[in-house]
């Protein structure tokens, strides 16, 4: 763990066009701040992957009504009428990938895997250019790994060492992408002592984490 | 009662104690309005609970719990909150014994289309392939037409969510059960006959004698 950066020093870490992998699950769990960071900094052609794209005004909603997205990988974009707009006007490139599917493409990245075989999507759109493997009489669809530039991770709470934990259920992606980013920069809600958060309590260990945010002013 | 109300409530009753089940948000998620608390049920929402409880007192709502659709609820006595690696390998694995889903389309193979309209409506999947992939048993619950046209057809004409056979429609017509040979009509709404449950669909239906009317617990 290197230190504690502001929102600002943090976008600024963040070329244009790099991909990013953000926690949340349409909104609940999302690094806000960082995102208004980077709306702020007007960063341009980035990848975004995650459940979701949230609703215009929220999360990485946010994002995509500045236009700072030009490819997003994710299972649902549903709520967010401008993500879908987008998709069919060309200026947007959308990935869908189920839902388990997702999680364990990224999961498989950050866990040194070369991939994951599942029966999700056999028979459908999903599995369209993609190898099958027969195991034990069953088809399994070859899922390759994401992984990306950065991870950018809602946390409940961070250590001085960056050990984090997460609160009920704004953990969703947050500790599997924490794995699968190059760097990765985490906002907590509030950052405590060492110790606070027991060696038990703790989801992603601080060996992981490259930056804190700084607590909110 | 509405349509909504006999499907969740017809629905709820294929519930059994000691259950895990996934409700899919809509009209699936009526169902658990009609599920006893006190019969040991743990729904799950893939956002990343078990044990999935009613909306807080107001103003007690906390952003860090919601469900898969967003809304505020609370926990249930032995909840647990699991990520979203966790959440779906217990949806693959075999560990969620149902799952209650809208549709849009069922066929004759009990094929499920109920994730995209093609050049209409592209939400996205979500968990629903997972879900359909997963689960031990999959409901379909969602009204038996749309605007009029039939939603139980031969062939699915939109994309598949999954190519495994569902194991129980329920609408606000009939319950209908997938089987090898085909959809197995098992019972029709009160008041509605045979025939006005074969008119409204354009699939062909089996019917093996009497078809009984849905017999509907009284709620608590």
């Amino acid at each position: 763990m290197k230190g504690a950066i502001s929102p600002a020093a943090a976008a600024e870490l963040i070329d244009d066009g790099s991909s990013l992998l953000i926690g949340g699950f349409m909104g609940v769990g999302t690094p806000e701040r960082l995102i208004d960071a980077l709306v702020a900094s007007g960063k341009s052609n980035l990848t975004v992957i995650a459940n979701d794209t949230a609703m215009p005004g929220r999360g990485i909603g946010k994002l995509i009504t500045a236009g700072l997205v030009s490819r997003v990988i994710a299972s649902h974009i549903g709520l967010n009428p401008e993500t879908q707009s987008g998709m069919i006007s060309g200026e947007i490139d959308v990935e869908l990938v189920p839902q388990g599917t997702l999680v364990e493409r990224i999961r498989a990245a950050g866990m040194g895997l070369g991939g994951v075989l599942t029966a999700t999507g056999i028979g459908t759109e999903v599995e369209e250019g993609k190898q099958t493997i027969e195991i034990d009489g069953q088809l399994f669809l070859v899922e390759t790994p994401i992984k990306a530039d950065f991870a950018l991770i809602s946390a409940w709470q961070a250590d001085y060492v960056g050990n984090l934990s997460y609160l009920l259920t704004a953990h969703n992606f947050n500790p599997i992408m924490a794995l699968a980013g190059k760097t990765v920069i985490a906002e907590p809600g509030s950052i405590v002592p060492v110790g606070v958060i027991t060696p038990d309590a703790v989801k992603t260990p601080g060996v992981l984490v490259d930056h804190l945010l700084v607590r909110a002013s | 009662m509405n349509a909504k109300e006999l499907i969740a409530r017809r629905v709820a009753q294929e519930i059994k104690t000691g259950m895990l089940v996934n409700l899919g948000i809509g009209l699936p998620s009526l169902v658990a309005n009609y599920v006893a608390v006190d019969r040991g049920v743990f729904f799950q929402a893939e956002n990343g609970v078990i044990g999935l409880g009613a909306r807080p007192p107001e103003g007690m709502e906390d952003p860090h719990l919601t469900d898969a659709g967003g809304g505020f609820v609370s926990a249930v006595p032995g909840a647990a909150s699991i990520d979203s690696a966790m959440s779906f390998g217990l949806i693959r694995g075999g560990h969620l014994d149902m799952t209650v889903l809208g549709g849009l389309q069922v066929d004759e193979s009990g094929h499920l289309a109920n994730w995209k309209v093609p050049g209409k409506m592209v939400p996205g999947m979500g968990g629903a392939m997972d879900l359909v992939s997963g689960a031990l048993m999959v409901v379909v619950a969602m009204q038996h037409t749309a605007k009029g046209a039939p939603k139980i057809v031969p062939e699915c004409t939109l994309p598949l969510t999954a190519v495994r056979r569902v194991d129980l429609v329920v609408t606000d017509l009939a319950v209908i059960e997938p089987s090898p040979e085909g959809l197995i009509l098992r019972e029709r709404a009160p008041g509605v006959s045979v025939d006005d449950v074969c008119k409204a669909t354009s699939a062909t239906l089996l019917i093996d004698g009497d078809v009984p009317e849905m017999q509907l617990e009284p709620t608590s």
